[in-house]
C-alpha cells in the first residue's frame, strides 16, 4: 500500500517541490525589480507570506478551502474523463453552463424557502453541466468528433450563451449593466469564518462519491475499462459508445456543480461577461492529482492555498500575484513532462493505473472507438 | 557436423564471452551466474520459457541493463557495455521481437536512423546511403527499394530490414529475440536461409527462442535457461525435443497431450453461408458453412490472413456478418452482441490477447470478471462486491496455475503464458456450450501450451463444442477431431483429425488444393 502510494504520489510531490525551486530562482533573478537589489531571501519571504496567507488564521484557512472548492469539483470533472480515456478540456464550458442553468433556477425560486431553493438550484446546475458534457460525448461516440476539439469550441459557445442569457431573459431589474438580480433564497449559507460557505461541504462529499463511483461501482468499472482498453471493453460485452456518453455527462455534472456552487456561494449574481479560469486550472489539478479523487482533493487544496496566499505574498513580499500562475504552470510542466522528473530522480514508472497522461497523449493520436 | 573440427582444434578465444552474469531486480534474480560463449560463424540458441531470463541476459549484453556481477569479454578482452550505443560500436546488434522500425519512414531512413551519413555542412547524404543499402540487399539476393515506407512491407521483410540495419552498422554479433514469433512457416524457412548465409559469412548469431523444433533445426549449440540459471548446453545432434522440453520446464513435458476418443453429440454451432467483410469493406469470408458438435474440437487450419480473424469476429459478436446465419444450439445468434453470446454460454479466447482479452493496467482479479462484473455475486445493483471478486480470483489463480504474487497484481506484470492463463481461467469457466479459441497458444512456452491444451481437451470431454482457429498447424493437428482448411475465405476441405497428414494439410493451406476451383478464382482476382 505504502509502495503503491509512493509510486503514484512521488512524481507529483517532486514536481511541486521542483516548481517551488524554479519559482525561487525566478524570484531571485527578478528581485531587483521588487527590492531594488538582488535578494537571496526574497523567495523565503514570499513563501512564508504565502503560507501565512493560506493557513495563518482561521479566515486564511477558510479562504484556502473556498478557493479549493470549485477546483475539487471541476478537477473531478476532468479526472473522471481521464479515467475514461477522455481529455475533457470542456470543464470550463460545463462550469459556465452549470452556473447559468443553476442561477436561472435560483432566481426563479428567490421567494421560496432556502431548503427548496438551494437543492433545486444545485440540481439545476448539475443538469445543465451534464447536458453540456453529454453533447461532446454523444458527438464523439456517434460521429467520431474528437472531444478535445469539440469541448474547446463549446467553451466559447458557453461564453456566448451566457452573454445572451444574462443580457436577455435573465437580466435583473433596475440594473445599470447586464447582470442578474442577486441570488437570495438559494444563496449558500456561510458555515465558518468570513466566507466559508456550504459548498466546501459539497466538495468534501463529492470526493468519496466520485471515488465510490469510479472504484466501487459497475459503472466505474465500465468507465475505467473503456478508458484503459476500449476494444477489450467491447469484447467483454460493454458498450463503449454508451460509456463515453455517460462519462462525459458525469464530467459535466461535476463541472456544473462547481459552477453553480461558485455562483451561489461566492459571487451571488452573474454578469453577461462572467468568466473564470477554474475549468482550466482544473486540468492542472486533475493531472497533479493523478486523476484519482483523493489526489485531486490534495491538488485542489494546494492550488487553493496558493491562490489564498497570493494576496499576502503581494502585500508582504511585494511580488505580483501572477507569480502564482507561474508556479502552477511550472508544476503542470513537470507533471506532463514527467519523464524529466523520473530521469532526474530515477523514479521508475509504476505498473498499473496511471492513465491520465495516456489520455492526454492519445488525444492527439488516432484513437478509435470500435 | 561442420563444427566438429573447430571444437577439437586448440580453440582461439571465443568472439564473445559472458562470464558469471548475475542480474538482480528488487525481489527477483533474473539471471544468476550465467556463462555463455559465442564463436564467429556460429548460431547459438538460447532456449527457455517466457520469464526464464533470456531477455534480461541479452539486455545486459546490449547495454540496456547493468549486471550486478560478471563480465563480458570480446575477443578475449573484458569490455564495459553501458548503453546500446556502446554495444553497436562494438559490433553487437539486436533485432527485437517487436521491430523498432518507424512505419512512415522509408527503408533507407530507418536503416540510417541514429547513424546518419553526413556530407559537409551537416547535410544528410541520402543518395549515397540509398545506393549502399541497395547494394547490401542485393548481396543477399534481395531486391530492396530504399525509398519505400517500411509500413508497406510485410512482417517478414521488415525483419530483413532490421537485419540489414544491423549489418549496415558493421555488426559482427547479431542477437535475434524470438525472430520467428511473428512469421508464417514460409517466412520462417526464408529467414533460416538468411541466418545460415550470415553464419557462412562469419557472423555470430544468438538466436533466442522457445520453439524446440526451430532451435534443433537452426542452431549449432543450444543453451537452456530455466529460472535465471543455465541448465545445460547441447548440440542438436545429441538431443531431442523431449529432452530439451524437460530441461526448459524442469519436469517431464508431454509435447502432445494425450486425448481420448471424442464423443460428438448434437450440432452446437451452425454456420450457414456466412459472408464477412474486413475493415476496409472487402468481403474476405465468402459464404462459409460448417457445424461444430458438442464434445468435439473443430480445427480451422490456414495461413494467417485468409479470413480467419473476420470469421471469428462474426461468430463472437465483434463483427457483423453481411450475409448468412450463425446459430447456437438451434437458436439464431447472427450478429448477436458479445454480452448476449456470453450469457448463452459462449467462451472466447481472442487471438490478440493484449488488445482484446485483457486490460493490461487492471489487476488480475478485475480482468477475471471483465465480462461478469455486472451480476451477482460480483455486484449487486451498482455496487461491486470486491470480496467476491477477490475470493473467486484467488480460486481461479490456483486452479489455472497462474504464477503471480497475488490477485491484485497488474496484468502487464505477468508473462505472456500467465496472461493467457488469466483469459483461459475466465473463458473456460461456467456453463459453456461453445468455446472459440483463436490462436490460443501463440507465443507461449511449452509448459503453458501443454496446460492450455489439457484444459481444452478436458472441456471438450464435458460436452463443450470447441472451435479452434490456429496458424500453428501442429496445434490444429494435435487437438482437432475434425480439421477444416481455410483458404481465401473458404473451406477447401474438411479432414478427419486423426488421419490427416501434416504434409497434405500444409499443401492445402498453401495452395487451396488443386482443381478445387479456388485456383481459378485466384487467377481471376489477381488479373
Amino acid at each position: 500500500m505504502i509502495e503503491r502510494l509512493r509510486a503514484v504520489a512521488l512524481v507529483p510531490a517532486v514536481s511541486v517541490l521542483l516548481a517551488l525551486l524554479v519559482g525561487a530562482v525566478i524570484m531571485i533573478l527578478t528581485s531587483p525589480m521588487v527590492t531594488g537589489a538582488f535578494s537571496l531571501t526574497l523567495p523565503l519571504e514570499a513563501y512564508a507570506a504565502m503560507l501565512s496567507g493560506a493557513f495563518g488564521s482561521l479566515n486564511a484557512v477558510v479562504n484556502t478551502l473556498v478557493n479549493a472548492t470549485p477546483l475539487v469539483l471541476a478537477g473531478l470533472a476532468v479526472g473522471i474523463g481521464f479515467k475514461g480515456g477522455l481529455f475533457n478540456i470542456g470543464a470550463q464550458g460545463q462550469f459556465l453552463i452549470g452556473a447559468l442553468t443553476g442561477i436561472a433556477v435560483a432566481l426563479a425560486l428567490n421567494d421560496a424557502p432556502p431548503v427548496v431553493a438551494i437543492p433545486a438550484a444545485l440540481i439545476g446546475g448539475m443538469i445543465g453541466g451534464a447536458i453540456y458534457g453529454f453533447i461532446p460525448g454523444a458527438l464523439k461516440a456517434f460521429t467520431g468528433a474528437h472531444e478535445v476539439v469539440v469541448t474547446i469550441m463549446l467553451n466559447f459557445v458557453a461564453l456566448s450563451i451566457i452573454s445572451w442569457a444574462i443580457s436577455g431573459p435573465l437580466i435583473g431589474e433596475n440594473v445599470t449593466f447586464a447582470r442578474t438580480n442577486d441570488i437570495e433564497a438559494a444563496a449558500l449559507p456561510i458555515l465558518i469564518g468570513r466566507n466559508g460557505h456550504l459548498g466546501i461541504l459539497l466538495a468534501a462529499v463529492a470526493v468519496p462519491i466520485a471515488s465510490w463511483v469510479l472504484y466501487r461501482s459497475t459503472t466505474g468499472f465500465e468507465i475505467r475499462t473503456t478508458g484503459a482498453n476500449p476494444e477489450a471493453a467491447r469484447y467483454a460485452g460493454m458498450r463503449p459508445r454508451g460509456v463515453i456518453v455517460l462519462t462525459m455527462s458525469l464530467c459535466g455534472l461535476f463541472a456544473g456543480l462547481a459552477g453553480i456552487t461558485e455562483v451561489m456561494g461566492e459571487v451571488g449574481f452573474m454578469t453577461a461577461s462572467y468568466s473564470t479560469g477554474v475549468g482550466f486550472d482544473a486540468i492542472a489539478v486533475a493531472l497533479l492529482g493523478r486523476a484519482h479523487p483523493v489526489g485531486i482533493l490534495f491538488a485542489a487544496l494546494l492550488f487553493g492555498a496558493m491562490q489564498a496566499g497570493a494576496g499576502a505574498m503581494q502585500i508582504q513580499a511585494g511580488l505580483p500575484v501572477q507569480m502564482i500562475d507561474v508556479l502552477q504552470a511550472v508544476i503542470l510542466l513537470f507533471i506532463t513532462a514527467d519523464i524529466i522528473v523520473r530521469r532526474l530522480f530515477r523514479i521508475r514508472a509504476a505498473a498499473g493505473e496511471i492513465v491520465e497522461l495516456a489520455s492526454v497523449s492519445r488525444s492527439y493520436g488516432g484513437d478509435r472507438v470500435a | 557436423m561442420t563444427i566438429e573440427p573447430a571444437s577439437k582444434a586448440p580453440s582461439p578465444p571465443p568472439l564473445l564471452e559472458m562470464r558469471g552474469i548475475t542480474k538482480r531486480f528488487p525481489g527477483v534474480v533474473a539471471c544468476e551466474d550465467i556463462s555463455l560463449d559465442l564463436r564467429a560463424g556460429e548460431i547459438h540458441a538460447l532456449l527457455g520459457e517466457n520469464g526464464a531470463g533470456k531477455t534480461t541476459l541479452m539486455n545486459v549484453l546490449y547495454g540496456l541493463a547493468t549486471p550486478n556481477e560478471g563480465e563480458i569479454l570480446l575477443d578475449g578482452q573484458p569490455i564495459e557495455i553501458e548503453s546500446p550505443h556502446d554495444a553497436i560500436d562494438r559490433g553487437i546488434s539486436m533485432v527485437h521481437q517487436h521491430f523498432m522500425l518507424i512505419p512512415v519512414l522509408s527503408v533507407a531512413d530507418n536503416i540510417l536512423l541514429g547513424d546518419e551519413p553526413m556530407r559537409r555542412a551537416g547535410l544528410l547524404d541520402r543518395a549515397r546511403a540509398a545506393e549502399a543499402i541497395r547494394e547490401l540487399g542485393s548481396s543477399f539476393g534481395w531486391e530492396i527499394d530504399p525509398d519505400r515506407p517500411v509500413g508497406q512491407l510485410s512482417v517478414g521483410w521488415q525483419q530483413r530490414i532490421e537485419i540489414l540495419k544491423a549489418i549496415y552498422r558493421n555488426a559482427k554479433i547479431l542477437v535475434l529475440d524470438e525472430p520467428t514469433a511473428v512469421l508464417t512457416p514460409q517466412e520462417t524457412r526464408e529467414i533460416f536461409d538468411v541466418l545460415r548465409r550470415l553464419k557462412a559469412e562469419g557472423y555470430a548469431i544468438i538466436f533466442i527462442s522457445h520453439k524446440l523444433y526451430e532451435v534443433l533445426e537452426i542452431a549449432d549449440r543450444i543453451t537452456v535457461i530455466r529460472r535465471g540459471r543455465v541448465v545445460g548446453s547441447r548440440r542438436p545432434g545429441e538431443t531431442n525435443e523431449d529432452e530439451l522440453a524437460e530441461m526448459m520446464v524442469g519436469r517431464e513435458v508431454q509435447l502432445t497431450v494425450p486425448r481420448g476418443e471424442s464423443h460428438p453429440a448434437e450440432p452446437m454451432l451452425e454456420v450457414r453461408d456466412l459472408a464477412v467483410r474486413d475493415d476496409r469493406g472487402r468481403e474476405v469470408v465468402h459464404g462459409m458453412s460448417f457445424e461444430v458438435r458438442a464434445g468435439e474440437i473443430f480445427g480451422i487450419a490456414g495461413v494467417g490472413g485468409n479470413g480467419q480473424d473476420e470469421l471469428v469476429g462474426a461468430i463472437t459478436g465483434l463483427r457483423h456478418p453481411h450475409a448468412g446465419t450463425v446459430s447456437l444450439a438451434g437458436q439464431d445468434v447472427t450478429g448477436a452482441e458479445p454480452r448476449r453470446l456470453h450469457r448463452l454460454g459462449v467462451g472466447f479466447v481472442p487471438g490478440d490477447r493484449q488488445r482484446f482479452g485483457l486490460v493490461m493496467s487492471f489487476p488480475i482479479a478485475d480482468n477475471l470478471v471483465l465480462n461478469d462484473y455486472y451480476h451477482p455475486p460480483y455486484s449487486r445493483g451498482m455496487a461491486l462486491n470486491q470480496d467476491a471478486v477477490r475470493v473467486d480470483a484467488e480460486a481461479a489463480i490456483e486452479k489455472y496455475d497462474v504464477r503471480t504474487p497475488s490477485a491484485a497484481a497488474v496484468a502487464e506484470t505477468l508473462s505472456g503464458g500467465n496472461q493467457q492463463k488469466v483469459i483461459v481461467a475466465r473463458e473456460f469457466e461456467g456453463d459453456l456450450k461453445l468455446l472459440v479459441l483463436d490462436q490460443p497458444t501463440r507465443g507461449l512456452d511449452v509448459g503453458s501450451i501443454e496446460f492450455i491444451h489439457r484444459q481444452a481437451i478436458a472441456r471438450r470431454d464435458t460436452g463443450v463444442a470447441i472451435l479452434l482457429v490456429s496458424a500453428e498447424l501442429d496445434e490444429v493437428l494435435e487437438l482437432s477431431d475434425r480439421i477444416a482448411v481455410m483458404y481465401r475465405g473458404r473451406i477447401v476441405e474438411v479432414l478427419d483429425g486423426r488421419t490427416a497428414d501434416k504434409e497434405d494439410v500444409g499443401l492445402l493451406m498453401a495452395t487451396g488444393g488443386r482443381g478445387s476451383g479456388i485456383q481459378e478464382q485466384v487467377v481471376e482476382v489477381g488479373s
